[in-house]
């Protein structure tokens, strides 16, 4: 007679398995070790030997007074929001179009769109240096005055968004009951208003999820930006980055331990509302 | 064919849909609906009736416009619906899945179709009251469709779609996805609200009880084509072909070939009856077949005395006892079996039917139908 499996003991589960349990130790171990420990730092109180002295927010208010820290800070917010709401309606747009028609060239057109996400993102940093320097719209647009200097970085993060955004909607939108669309046409609403009262607020949590993801992708992206940002104009990440190159200082631990949580929080919503909806319909 | 000589009677006066030979050829050259013409009267509750891939669907959503026919008209109330969208069709539609809008409340979604077509907020408060009250809904107006059973659901598509007091209401397989009970109290309550509000019921089903019991009159359809339109009780009793005397209800079918041709009547020749004349006024080919509904069937022990009887001896194969009845299957000397429904009048198990006798079955000759087609 088989005996009844407690938890933890069937075939697939690892509780009673020490070795994975082991395995899977190690990899968190390795994976955030170094991201608690630098979120540990930023409290801690500075001095040059690295050991614990004591807990402080001096480093959070050193941040804060850092001009040049907050000036990066305020870009890199300005870039992902305003990347964030283009990526989000071109890559909704996208997602709408691959769900809804079908066309010749669809496969090939599915595959370039979702290009950016494979491409590594060094050649599409050159790709998109040699493009602006060749159109003129590197000296162009970077000598603008704030935000449009902002300008060629935005455009690069749009670029590299909007598949994400395109990805998340459309896989929302295979669970769309195709006979909703026609109920609604069926009681007397238009095309436009069938999109705008049906199938906007049905893909609305993909929109947030998809937003979000772009937000966080855009606010912590280095090589792009790097690449595509003029000489007056300075992100985040870069900041910490040249501020690195000049030993670690605390208030880099602060600065990053912001940018983190900022990245967690949106993630986490992001996850929320892509889950699948435990009511169905 | 023309097909109005497949309807047994004319259409009541004040025809409200019209169909004139409407053919549907979906790419990859299926054909769902194959130049199909006929009328429905305003007030009749219509069923489509047929197997599934029959066509009956196809042909629902080509009178709500989300299908376009490849060929032939549709009028609703004598408007030609070809160049219509379907957000502009005197029609509404209460779909198999119910369709109802999930980020909606119940109000709103009944009154969705009121306030895309731009009716007044304070009137469309009072119709969707009114709906709400029709369908017995008024009490979960602020619900959720997710916190709501598969019945209230249907009542909430319902309640919309008659909200918009459509001249036609289109039902596909409302039904079907019910379980037994509720599907006998949404018959009922189906039958009271077309009473009730006067619209024309086009409803799309495979069920044949459900159309029997609704419809008052039924159009059965196999393979994209009309077989027959007619009231439930000329289509059980006087079904046109073996397609539907077989769909409708269960029938024993015995073919014979034709021997000899008299004025209204063809003697048949039924291999293990022998000869016997039916009376027709069809024009007869090489076969045809005499249909006999399994309660017009009379098994005894004894020959029965009265010669009008269509008599044979069979073999009982097998007996299914439910009480009241007692369903029996016979053989014929040739192998064929026979379905006879038996009453069981009195308690000791009726005219000795068990498995493996030998006995008498009886059937009147007015009590049979000779089918050609």
């Amino acid at each position: 007679m088989a005996e009844l499996l407690k938890p933890g003991q069937g075939p697939l589960d690892y509780g009673k398995r020490r070795w994975l349990q082991a395995v899977f130790a190690v990899t968190l171990f390795v994976l955030y070790l170094p991201i608690f420990v630098l979120i540990a730092y930023s409290f801690n109180v500075q001095n040059r030997s690295g050991v614990w002295k004591g807990f402080t927010l001096e480093n959070y208010a050193k941040a804060w007074n850092n001009s040049d820290l907050m000036s990066a800070l305020l870009n890199s917010l300005t870039i992902a929001f305003i990347s964030t709401i283009f990526a989000t309606i071109i890559g909704a747009m996208i997602a709408v179009l691959l769900w809804r028609f079908r066309f010749p060239g669809k496969p090939a057109y599915e595959g370039a769109m979702a290009l950016p996400i494979v491409i590594p993102e060094i050649c599409m940093g050159v790709a998109m240096l040699l493009f602006y320097a060749r159109t003129g719209m590197m000296t162009g647009m970077t000598h603008l005055s704030w935000p449009f200097n902002l300008g060629t970085i935005i455009i690069a993060h749009i670029a590299f968004c909007f598949p994400f955004v395109a990805v998340v909607v459309r896989s929302r939108l295979v669970g769309f009951n195709r006979q909703l669309e026609e109920a609604s046409k069926d009681l007397g609403a238009s095309e436009w208003q069938t999109f705008t009262r049906i199938l906007i607020p049905y893909m609305m949590p993909g929109l947030i999820a998809g937003a979000l993801l772009a937000f966080t992708l855009s606010l912590d992206d280095f090589v792009i930006t790097f690449f595509t940002s003029g000489p007056e104009t300075v992100t985040f990440p870069v900041k910490i980055y040249s501020m690195v190159k000049t030993g670690v200082k605390f208030e880099v631990n602060a600065a990053s331990t912001i940018l983190i949580l900022i990245t967690v929080v949106a993630t986490v919503i992001a996850m929320k509302f892509q889950a699948p909806e435990q009511s169905g319909h | 064919m023309t097909d109005n000589s497949l309807s047994d009677a004319p259409p009541p006066a004040g025809t409200i849909v019209s169909i004139r030979n409407v053919s549907k050829r979906f790419a990859g050259g299926v054909t769902a609906v194959d130049d199909i013409s006929f009328d429905i009267a305003q007030n009749e509750f219509f069923a489509l009736l047929g197997p599934s891939g029959c066509g009956k669907t196809t042909l629902l959503r080509m009178i709500s416009g989300l299908e376009t026919p490849t060929s032939g008209q549709i009028l609703i109330d004598g408007q030609d619906m070809s160049l219509t969208p379907p957000n502009k069709r005197p029609t509404n539609m209460v779909f198999q899945s119910y369709a109802v809008f999930p980020h909606m409340t119940v109000a709103d979604n009944v009154a969705y179709g009121l306030r895309v077509t731009g009716v007044a907020e304070d009137e469309t408060k009072r119709r969707v009251g009114e709906a709400l009250e029709m369908v017995k809904l008024s009490h979960l107006a602020q619900r959720k469709p997710d916190q709501m059973s598969g019945g209230q659901r249907q009542r909430v598509a319902l309640a919309r779609a008659l909200v918009k007091r459509p001249k036609v209401l289109l039902l596909d397989e409302p039904l079907s996805a019910l379980d037994a009970k509720l599907r006998d109290d949404m018959r009922m309550e189906l039958t009271r609200l077309q009473e009730t509000v006067g619209i024309t019921f086009i409803i799309v089903t495979h069920d044949q009880d459900e159309a029997l019991s609704m419809a008052t009159r039924i159009a059965v359809m196999d393979k994209g084509a009309v077989q027959q339109i007619a009231t439930p009780s000329e289509l059980y009793e006087h079904p046109r072909s073996r397609f539907v005397a077989d769909f409708i209800g269960k029938v024993n079918l015995i073919e014979g070939r034709v021997v000899g041709k008299k004025a209204n009547a063809v003697i048949l020749d039924v291999p293990s009856i022998g000869k016997m004349e039916m009376a027709t006024k069809d024009i007869v080919g090489e076969t045809a077949a005499i249909a006999v509904r399994p309660e017009k069937l009379k098994i005894t022990k004894a020959e029965p005395k009265d010669a009008k009887l269509v008599k044979v001896k069979v073999a009982i194969r097998d007996v299914a006892y439910y009480g009241d009845t007692s369903d029996v299957v016979a053989s014929l000397p040739d192998g064929q079996d026979l379905y006879v429904t038996v009453q069981n009048e009195s308690r000791d198990g009726g005219s000795g039917v068990e498995r493996g006798a030998k006995v008498w079955m009886s059937w009147e000759p007015k009590d049979s139908l000779l089918l050609t087609e």
